[in-house]
């Protein structure tokens, strides 16, 4: 009996989680000031919120049907992979565009060209003289 | 105890999709637009799996493996659109 009771607790807890991450996850996107910072509410919080309902829902129907079911830790690794294939796009997305961006995520990756970060094209060294 | 705690996570997982829709609406650029409709997706997938838990029935994976598959692509085409002028080069 306090089996059931521990187990009903375990899921209630991944539940209110992973609400509670989705939510922080989509507060973050609204409210952050420039594409970049936007990026990092959806793509972290809103992955792990919904691994946890997807954890919830795998113990409840292993609980009430007896044996484990595998299609939601397939939707789980599904989007475990996709997401950070998705962040990665839209930040290519965003230097492309040369989107708006506030002094603190003015930082340049090393492995970009100049142009490639919003600046103006600089003429390549070979190219130009004589 | 667990009916409770499904109140509580559809009431977040519907302020979230609030949240997402204020984004899209007011978006000041296209990958803002983009990203929240992403959200979207991953939030209706959440949606779906707490209505299966609702309503008791296993019937509903498909259909949010299903929206998984499909959010995926249509960003990965409207990026691939929005970064090169094309999808399939």
């Amino acid at each position: 009996m306090t089996h059931y009771v521990i187990l009903e607790g375990v899921i209630a807890f991944f539940l209110i989680a992973g609400g509670a991450f989705a939510f922080i996850g989509s507060l973050g996107m609204t409210h952050l000031r420039d594409f970049y910072m936007r990026l990092h509410g959806p793509t972290k919080s809103t992955t792990i919120g919904i691994g946890c309902i997807l954890i919830a829902s795998m113990l409840y129907f292993w609980v009430t049907e007896g044996k484990p079911d595998i299609q939601e830790l397939l939707i789980t690794l599904f989007l475990f992979i996709t997401a950070p294939v998705t962040a990665h796009l839209l930040a290519k997305t965003g230097l492309h565009l040369r989107l708006e961006h506030v002094e603190k995520t003015r930082g340049h990756p090393v492995e970009l060209r100049r142009e490639e970060v919003g600046e103006k094209p600089v003429p390549h060294p070979d190219k130009g003289h004589g | 105890m667990l009916d409770t705690a499904l109140w509580i996570s559809l009431a977040l997982i519907v302020m979230a999709l609030a949240l997402n829709v204020y984004r899209l609406t007011i978006g000041p650029s296209l990958p803002d637009r983009l990203l929240a409709l992403d959200t979207m997706y991953v939030n209706s997938i959440a949606l779906i799996v707490l209505l299966g838990l609702w309503l008791n029935t296993k019937h509903y994976f498909e259909a949010a493996l299903l929206i998984a598959m499909l959010g995926f692509i249509s960003t990965v085409a409207v990026c691939k659109y929005l970064l090169r002028g094309d999808i399939i080069e």
